[in-house]
């Protein structure tokens, strides 16, 4: 009797939210570290202790200090500071340009996949153009021709050089996922009474990409932080004495390593959790919107 | 399959010509040249004049379509010219830094492969449980690590613990293999670690996604030992895209590794590529993009084709 | 911090004082000497470079007339000349060659080839890119009586014609060589040099061997150099490990500290000042850098003082000084420079000075770029400091470092695009005919990217090349240095300081302020 008249539950509607962080611990942890980020990033004049750039000769190379939590670097800057707002470039740039090429992409891979034909095969090949081209060369022939154009502190040639490798990628994954809607019959009924190009493609083929597009948009942010670090590492990105990351590891931190191996431990470890937290997040975000998708 | 070949082929040729016309007009766009470089840099009192000859010399003032069709007619005779800096023909310059690059590439990939493999199928059998959890957090710690901080790190430990360097110079590995791989495991590891992280990824999601298939669940039906079922039938199947990836991050490594280049002090393409672009040295870039380019393009294709020969399902026709 | 500065100037002193006895052992004959260079050279021309990247690995391999004393800068020492005569009225300059001295292809050196090699310097046939021609426009002719003695004949005074003799650029060829084909030296190497080529694998290294037919009997007395083409923090952790014994340009405090730490006692560290300066050059086609007074108020703001002390723990630079390098004897001295503007050691009436001068031409408060070589050492801590000067008196100015390529182009005569920027003034020797050249006007300077000149300079400087009494040849100077600083066009701003740090095995080399100096190597032995 028990067995039969145990009444069915019906499960609880969740918030999808609170859905995600209960079935993706990880996902939301990762969710839950730029949120920090982004809240020091946007506080970061309140709460940095010094101003990034100021240089105190007399405080060069000190340790981890109760003036200087992080310890200072070789022109006597505070760390700490330097680091929380290494967090406002990172996160700009590696969220601009992420959103930057992943738009561009998938309105590449849309019309793409939607026009077919003729227009396909020219966009593909022009995806396999900057595919296989070198993107150093790239970031460089970039910043040579359009030089610097900094507002608000970010660079947004910077941003440009970084997102152009992402377009194909993301134009190519979204292209697929449109191509498989175009196929359906129902488009074809769409255009046979008369609807617009613009109309079938907002109303049936955008909301079916949305989530390889959400997808490589999250995963793209740590792709996008970790060029950033290269390029700075090159000389090609940021220059002093802006903060950034990927400055701070490069040329002086190597230098004083040995003495001062502070000055490399926390911007790589910045770096480290950032991209990690970013990349936790995409998969978690993938494992629950599409599983299947394989960026 | 030769059609499609043959088709493909084909289909290079205009993207091909897509990147050196790309390259080469981004490089004449950018400011600056080679004659500069060398005679401005270092604070001597050059005569103007011979500043002028030399430009002209390295046909610099003429225009630029003109350039350009002497480089193309160039390439099609297979004379890739010789280096704006040095004057040496650009095979040779590239051919004794190819050796190296490609040697890093293969020692990369085979070192990923060793890690990448066993990680993922474990990864994949126990699914959710501490195992899967715990690799998946170093597979991501993998993507995120930046792989040249990865290589300062490991330098200045053998510095530091072993008050050891690795070799300054290269040396073929048919010449002397303990000197060789003395000097290259260690820009291997470093770029493997992230490497492997991408193709245990790929390995983990295909063996889950193919181990809920129908054809395993029918293998288990019927009585086949699960190991069986794991490496005969389900990794096979997995392969293909973990194969179609590994392509793709080796077609990356001949000239994508600039930064573990410098890092490592390796006389390779990348490095010849930093070098160069510092030299504004325009025909060395063009031919080394080109060369990239097409090595790209050519492992992609073999990818693809051998995604073809393996997977019975697609046929290329 | 005064502890620390009173302890390094007490180890310089120690390390420069102890290095005359580096050549006091026996010096032993054998093995190979691995040393770093950070660039490598792009053709093997001594005529045609102009970089230390060339000197480094591929001037051993020849001679030159003349050369600085190894032992005793700046002195000038005989090389393949063993006496000269200088006539009277300077215009005549006399050389007898050292006799039985072979090339490396057994040929003998007669006094053509010094002849041919000079007349390639100052009169290059088409195709050759001789760099330092203008220098050698005094020269009218150069006669061989015999096939040992060269005569030099000058068309006017020039002071510094005999350390033009001296210039480690100037390598001797075999005329037949540069006869049949005047580009020949670019691609071959084949001189009269303590060492042979041996090879040159692009990216990797370049290798000599001793020449068994030396003139100097005895020497070489390494068997052979290797140079391997590092830099950056790879050099460093070579030099650290003992792979590499030294690296001929100079290492950062830090590099050296590093350096020192890992080696032990086996670190000799050799230490002296450097003929190299950095100076802020000003875009005078631009606005608001055509006022005078904009520019004298940022000369004014640079606390040069107190910037070279903290600078000088951290990068290759640390003497304060003029035009001319401190410590050179026609260089200002202290006093004088005291009373020079920039110099002076009030600094908060100098700022405010600054400040005045700045309101008088409206711009207070104003905002530009300094543009900047992309390389750390020492350009970008000194960008950094003067950009944290010029925030003291209000300014906003943005540090733009670039690379090589644009960073020249941004100074191009005809389309210069910079506002301020920092750069190098370097030579091998102290003479000031080199030194000044950078305050000359554009047309007769290249190296003046500012667009604007001044007769009275030119005149200045035509007056003191000449100039044969020491103590008009000074005062000349210093009425060139004080005229310079009131158009402030070019302003210096810090000199550098050389630190080599070698492992004690390297002997027989002794620092000099200039990395393009002796390096023919043939006094270096291994004490192995």
């Amino acid at each position: 009797m028990s067995a039969i008249s145990a009444p069915y539950k019906v499960p609880k509607r969740r918030h999808p939210a609170i859905a995600f962080v209960v079935h993706q611990p990880l996902g939301a942890f990762g969710l839950a570290v730029i949120a920090i980020m982004l809240a020091a990033a946007l506080a970061a004049n309140w709460i940095s202790p010094y101003d990034p750039l100021a240089v105190d000769y007399g405080a060069m190379l000190g340790p981890p200090s109760q003036a200087h939590w992080l310890g200072t670097d070789s022109y006597g800057r505070d760390v700490l500071s330097r680091v929380i707002h290494g967090a406002r470039t990172a996160l700009a740039v590696g969220f601009l340009s992420s959103l930057t090429g992943s738009t561009a992409g998938a309105l590449i891979g849309v019309a793409s996949a939607y026009f077919g034909g003729k227009t396909d095969l020219l966009v593909q090949r022009l995806m396999d153009v900057v595919l296989s081209f070198p993107i150093i060369v790239l970031a460089l022939a970039m910043a040579a021709i359009l030089g610097k154009s900094i507002h608000w502190g970010i660079d947004f040639n910077l941003v440009i050089a970084i997102a152009t490798p992402m377009v194909p990628n993301v134009a190519r994954v979204v292209r697929s996922s449109g191509l498989a809607i175009r196929e359906l019959p129902y488009i074809d009924a769409a255009r046979t009474a008369g609807f617009s190009h613009a109309r079938i493609i907002l109303r049936h083929i955008v909301p079916n990409v949305t989530a390889p597009f959400l997808i490589m948009l999250t995963a793209f942010v740590g792709q996008a932080i970790l060029l950033e670090a290269s390029l700075s590492f090159l000389g090609l990105g940021v220059t002093e004495p802006t903060p950034s990351w990927g400055l701070m590891l490069t040329g002086a931190a190597a230098d004083f390593y040995q003495q001062a191996p502070w000055m490399i431990v926390f911007p790589g470890i910045a770096i480290s959790l950032a991209v990690f937290a970013f990349n936790l997040f995409g998969d978690s975000l993938r494992d629950w919107l599409d599983p299947k998708l394989k960026v | 399959m030769f059609r499609y070949i043959g088709q493909r082929l084909l289909l290079t040729v205009p993207t091909l010509l897509g990147v050196a016309l790309l390259a080469f007009f981004m490089l004449r766009l950018m400011p600056g040249d080679v004659v500069e470089v060398m005679f401005m840099g270092q604070g001597s009192n050059v005569p103007a004049d011979i500043i002028q000859q030399e430009k002209a010399r390295l046909g610099l003032d003429q225009p630029i379509t003109v350039q350009f069709g002497r480089w193309m007619a160039g390439i099609l005779q297979g004379d890739f010219g010789v280096s704006m800096w040095t004057g040496r023909p650009i095979s040779y310059e590239i051919g004794i830094r190819l050796e190296l690059s490609i040697e890093v590439a293969i020692l990369s990939t085979m070192l990923a492969l060793l890690i990448a493999l066993p990680l993922g199928t474990l990864s994949a059998l126990f699914k959710d449980t501490w195992i899967d959890q715990t690799i998946r957090v170093v597979s991501i710690a993998g993507l995120a690590v930046p792989s040249f901080w990865l290589g300062m790190i490991i330098i200045l430990s053998l510095l530091s613990f072993f008050h050891w360097n690795p070799p300054l110079t290269f040396t073929p590995i048919y010449q002397d293999w303990k000197a060789n791989l003395s000097q290259l495991i260690w820009p291997a590891l470093a770029v493997g670690y992230r490497y492997s992280a991408v193709v245990t990824r790929m390995m983990r999601s295909t063996l889950i996604e193919v181990l809920q298939e129908d054809y395993v669940r029918t293998a288990r039906a019927k009585g086949v030992p699960e190991r069986l079922v794991v490496v005969r039938h389900a990794m096979k199947n997995a392969m293909l895209p973990v194969i179609t990836v590994t392509g793709l991050e080796f077609a990356f490594l001949v000239g994508g590794l600039v930064v573990t280049e410098q890092v490592f002090n390796l006389n390779g393409i990348g490095k010849l590529f930093v070098d160069s672009v510092a030299r504004a040295d325009n025909t060395m870039l063009q031919s080394l993009v080109l060369l990239v380019s097409v090595f790209y393009i050519l492992v992609n294709l073999a990818v693809d084709l051998l995604y073809g020969l393996l997977d019975p399902r697609i046929r290329y026709r | 911090m005064k502890l620390w500065t009173a302890i390094a100037a007490a180890a310089t002193i120690a390390a420069v004082a102890a290095a005359p006895a580096l050549g006091a052992d026996t010096p032993k004959r054998g093995g190979t000497l691995v040393f770093a260079v950070s660039a490598e050279p792009p053709n093997y021309d001594c005529h045609a470079n102009d970089s230390f990247a060339f000197i480094h690995p591929v001037r051993p391999a020849y001679s030159t007339l003349l050369k600085f004393d190894p032992f005793g800068y700046p002195k000038i020492v005989g090389d393949l000349a063993q006496s000269w005569t200088v006539s009277k009225d300077g215009l005549s300059y006399s050389f007898k060659l050292q006799k039985g001295v072979k090339f490396h292809d057994g040929s003998t050196l007669s006094s053509e080839d010094i002849r041919a090699s000079y007349d390639r310097i100052r009169n290059p046939p088409p195709g050759v890119k001789s760099l330092r021609k203008a220098v050698y426009e005094d020269i009218a002719s150069i006669e061989t009586p015999d096939a040992n003695t060269v005569v030099f004949n000058l068309k006017k005074k020039n002071i510094s014609m005999l350390a033009n003799f001296a210039s480690p650029w100037n390598c001797i060829y075999s005329a037949a060589k540069i006869k049949a084909d005047p580009r020949w030296p670019e691609r071959n190497i084949m001189g009269t040099g303590a060492f042979t080529f041996g090879e040159h694998v692009a990216g990797s290294h370049f290798t000599g061997k001793r020449f068994d037919q030396y003139f100097e009997k005895g020497k070489p007395y390494l068997d052979g150099y290797k140079a391997v083409f590092l830099s950056g923090a790879p050099m460093v952790n070579a030099l650290s490990s003992g792979q590499v014994l030294v690296e001929f340009r100079g290492q950062s405090p830090a590099d050296r500290d590093r350096i020192v730490k890992a080696l032990g006692d086996k670190a000799v560290v050799q230490e002296s000042p450097w003929v190299c300066s950095l100076v802020v050059s000003f875009n005078t086609r631009k606005k608001p850098f055509d006022d005078v007074r904009v520019r004298r108020a940022l000369n004014l703001a640079i606390d040069r003082w107190s910037g070279s002390q903290a600078l000088g723990k951290i990068a290759l630079v640390r003497e304060v000084g003029g035009l001319l390098r401190p410590g050179y004897d026609l260089a200002a001295s202290e006093k004088e420079l005291d009373q020079s503007p920039g110099f002076r050691r009030d600094m908060d009436h100098n700022r405010a000075e600054a400040r005045k001068l700045l309101a008088e031409a409206s711009q207070s408060g104003m905002s530009f770029t300094l543009l900047n070589r992309n390389v750390k050492m020492p350009y970008e801590p000194v960008g950094v400091f003067l950009i944290d000067q010029w925030r003291q008196i209000g300014l906003n100015v943005k540090h733009e470092q670039l690379e090589t390529r644009l960073y020249l182009a941004a100074q191009q005569k005809d389309s210069a695009t910079f506002d301020a920027s920092l750069d190098f003034n370097c030579d091998y020797n102290d003479e000031p005919n080199l030194q000044l050249v950078k305050y000359l006007s554009p047309s007769r300077s290249s190296l003046n990217y500012t667009g604007l000149g001044d007769a009275k300079l030119d005149e200045l400087y035509d007056k003191q090349s000449g100039e044969f009494d020491k103590k008009k040849r000074y005062a000349l100077i210093r009425e060139f240095e004080k005229q310079a600083m009131d158009d402030a066009f070019t302003v210096p701003t810090i000199w550098w300081h050389r630190i080599i740090v070698h492992d004690k095995r390297l002997k027989g080399w002794k620092i000099t302020p200039s990395h393009y100096l002796n390096q023919d190597l043939v006094n270096v032995w291994l004490d192995q």
